[in-house]
């Protein structure tokens, strides 16, 4: 495949600062075993895009270890591979001691790295998409139209109160971009939505990058895509299959609760004949269940020890549910443990959270807890 | 140039594992399912590369396609070193002749080049089919302070039971001074686990000397071992206490499977401290349905249970409709329990069907045997599976 892949780590942490306090949005947790970046890396991936850079901008540890030498997405490669592009600041040119906000000024840290890409077209996804998507049918609708950009969206009917992080993109019959509204208000019914995921030719990249430069410009959406409708060829591609965007933790929450109740999200994301998503192998036992304990509609991963009721739950790797303990409508992160007769109810524990016996925990599904990591209550 | 190695340990994974019947009839032994996820070779290599054992040679043999697979670069296990590593080393074509491996003793004669690369003092040598956990290095520095020209691991077993093993008899230093293969009146307890460490140089002068006799069966414990005594070598036994079962029959396979289970199993997958390496697959997490049970079982990836599982293993991918009964079983990767099927006391073999309404097996209690369902099959409701049938895809057509 004649294309590279660019990753933004970082971007949209604010939105879900309970979890990424200390991670990037790429290493949050999601589905027992998964981290967000493992759907960019694996849709990339499955589509034969093996040169991959990921642009990452502060607390990056958990995702360098989460990477590693890319190994476990087949990325550990003579040529090409996944490289982690930090942020390039130069002891000497750094007045303002500024790193990026936006994805422009993101992409201006590394444009030095893009120039040496050899690829003809880049695609450049968020790690804030959930989706299973073959990227080179994506790649193959790009050329077909002859397109500068094409960006992929998804046809969602919007309420109008609660996605104000949502890119909104309007386009015509021939499916060419009319407009853009990044900052949508009081815009609801059916729409078409940014799933961050865009395919550009690298030159065109680097020319607008520099002429962003240049003019002083610091939004994509806003400067590039926006000012240049009309004057570059930009289509839409729509990805009608499953996919999410998370857009805040009660979003992390709904999103991650809906792989129970519907078995098609499971199917759409993880049984895809050829198009499995990868992570990074952490060697657990199986998961063991001592004695009888009550599981109903839940999600487990593997090296986890149940002695307890699991209701409409999540549990990563590593989980312990002690004797007489519940858990109901909770996502339990990586080696958590509910000690015997815990209850929780709507909670979201980080990784290595302990939780007393005895405790009670108890939230709504509309607002539910999130204990930070290695807490113990 | 190549770093010399303290210890090469050389694995025996030419085995075909015949009493598992239909279980290895495409597969050799060593990459037989156990416990979930694991291949019952995982459990060698894992212990090598804990052991900080970083150079190994598998000997491959009987159906080795699997296997090769299956070790690949030796990734999963640590064991794709610059120096050193894992290599499979099947039989081969040399200038003067070409032969299978004949025995034990010859396998590792016909790789005494591959060895020597590494300039070892050491040779440890391993078999396939067992399932342990042990710390060579720890036996490595028993053979040193013993100044041992072989040292032999040995496994107390009931004396009721030795008869069924290799035993070594021994002085109160616990040098051996007598090995007898399964004997009739055994005059110790001391069992072989078909774990050696060799100095290099004598082992070479053994295997050399063992090739050149016709009359020998080239094999460790009927040659070699036997040889070393009887010209006065010093051969020590190193005893082991902890968990090891041969996985050799149906009958010890599923055992070893079902020591997994409970609060305190008698093998223990959940030691961070000594883990169990193996080769993962991409799979989702495992999922438990409204209408689906577990009870003192083991479950791994890919699944999806929406029928009652009990006191059973079942490996990744492998569906259990609703209504459906699993109990007292093994479920290799991908087989499917259709609803209302039944399986009881028995081992479905990989990507096989239980079609709806189906039963297979009996009640453990009632059972004379364990029931084995091999691979790829699909068993029908026309079709009538006796209790404790070994069933393959030839003989399907019997039990119509």
């Amino acid at each position: 495949m004649n294309a590279a892949g660019i990753i933004f780590s970082n971007l949209h942490d604010q939105r879900i600062t309970e979890l990424t306090r200390q991670r990037t949005m790429a290493s949050i947790p999601f589905a027992c075993r998964y981290r967000l970046i493992d759907f960019a890396l694996s849709n990339m991936v499955n589509s034969d895009i093996t040169n991959i850079n990921v642009i990452a901008h502060y607390n990056y540890h958990s995702l360098m270890d989460h990477i590693g030498t890319g190994k476990n997405w087949d990325l550990a490669r003579r040529t090409g591979g996944i490289k982690i592009l930090p942020p390039y600041i130069t002891a000497y040119a750094n007045h303002d001691n500024a790193l990026y906000s936006t994805r422009l000024e993101a992409l201006k840290s590394v444009i030095f790295s893009i120039s040496h890409i050899q690829e003809e077209l880049i695609v450049l996804s968020d790690c804030d998409v959930i989706c299973n998507i073959d990227i080179s049918k994506l790649i193959k609708y790009h050329i077909d139209s002859s397109a500068d950009i094409t960006m992929v969206v998804k046809s969602v009917n919007l309420s109008s109160y609660i996605d104000e992080n949502h890119i909104i993109v309007k386009s015509n019959n021939k499916k060419e971009i009319t407009d853009i509204i990044t900052y949508p208000v009081d815009i609801s019914g059916p729409q078409d939505i940014s799933l961050n995921i865009w395919v550009i030719r690298k030159d065109l990249l680097i020319t607008m990058v520099n002429d962003a430069l240049a003019h002083g410009y610091v939004s994509f959406h806003r400067d590039i895509i926006g000012k240049n409708i009309g004057k570059l060829r930009m289509q839409v591609y729509n990805h009608n299959e499953y996919s999410a965007v998370i857009s805040s933790f009660n979003n992390y929450y709904a999103t991650s609760m809906s792989l129970l109740s519907n078995p098609d999200i499971r199917r759409s994301l993880f049984e895809i004949a050829d198009r499995p998503i990868f992570t990074k192998v952490r060697n657990s036992a199986p998961t063991k269940y001592v004695g009888s304990p009550l599981i109903t509609d839940s999600l487990i991963a593997d090296g986890c020890v149940i002695e307890g009721t699991v209701d409409n739950s999540i549990l990563f790797r590593g989980v312990k549910v002690g004797q007489g303990a519940t858990v109901k409508n909770s996502i339990l992160f990586q080696d958590t443990v509910i000690s015997n007769n815990a209850y929780l109810n709507c909670v979201v524990t980080d990784k290595n959270v302990v939780i007393r016996e005895g405790v009670v925990l108890s939230a709504h599904q509309t607002m539910p807890i999130h204990i930070e990591k290695n807490k113990m209550i | 140039m190549i770093k010399k190695k303290e210890c090469v340990a050389m694995l025996l994974a030419g085995g075909q594992g015949s009493r598992l019947y239909t279980l290895t009839e495409k597969t050799a032994k060593p990459a037989v399912p156990f416990g979930g996820k694991y291949r019952i070779i995982d459990f060698p290599l894992s212990n090598c590369i804990n052991s900080r054992i970083d150079t190994v040679g598998v000997l491959t043999q009987y159906q080795p396609l699997g296997l090769n697979e299956y070790i690949g670069n030796g990734e999963p296990w640590d064991l794709d070193r610059v120096y050193g590593g894992v290599r499979v080393l099947p039989p081969y074509q040399a200038q003067k002749s070409a032969s299978w491996y004949k025995g034990t003793a010859n396998a590792i004669y016909q790789n005494i080049n591959f060895i020597d690369r590494y300039d070892p003092d050491y040779v440890l040598i391993l078999s396939g089919d067992h399932i342990y956990k042990m710390d060579y290095n720890a036996m490595l520095q028993y053979h040193k302070e013993k100044n041992a020209a072989c040292t032999i691991a040995v496994l107390e077993v009931p004396l009721s039971e030795a008869s069924r093993f290799g035993i070594m008899n021994t002085n109160a230093d616990n040098s051996v001074y007598e090995f007898e293969e399964k004997p009739k009146n055994p005059k110790s307890t001391k069992a072989s686990m078909g774990i050696y460490i060799f100095n290099k140089k004598t082992l070479f002068d053994y295997l050399i000397a063992d090739e050149k006799d016709p009359k020998s069966s080239n094999d460790f414990g009927k040659n070699i071992i036997p040889a070393m005594l009887n010209s006065g070598e010093k051969l020590f036994a190193y005893s082991f206490n902890g968990y090891w079962k041969d996985v050799g029959t149906i009958q010890s396979l599923w055992e070893a499977n079902m020591d997994l289970l409970g609060k305190n199993p008698k093998f223990n997958l959940y030691d961070r401290s000594w883990r169990i390496y193996f080769r993962n697959n991409p799979l989702p997490p495992h999922f438990i349905g409204k209408s689906g049970t577990v009870s003192n079982s083991i479950v791994t990836e890919g699944c999806e249970i929406f029928g009652a599982v009990a006191d059973s293993v079942l490996f990744n991918s492998v569906k259990i409709g609703e209504g459906a009964v699993v109990k007292d079983s093994i479920i290799f990767p991908g087989s499917v329990i259709e609803p209302g099927a039944n399986v009881e006391y028995s081992i479905v073999d990989s990507n096989s069907v239980i079609s709806a309404g189906v039963h297979i097996g009996a009640p453990k209690e009632n059972a004379d045997g364990i029931t084995v369902i091999g691979s790829n099959l699909k068993i029908t409701n026309n079709m009538k599976i006796p209790i404790a049938a070994m069933v393959n895809e030839n003989a399907l057509s019997n039990f119509i």
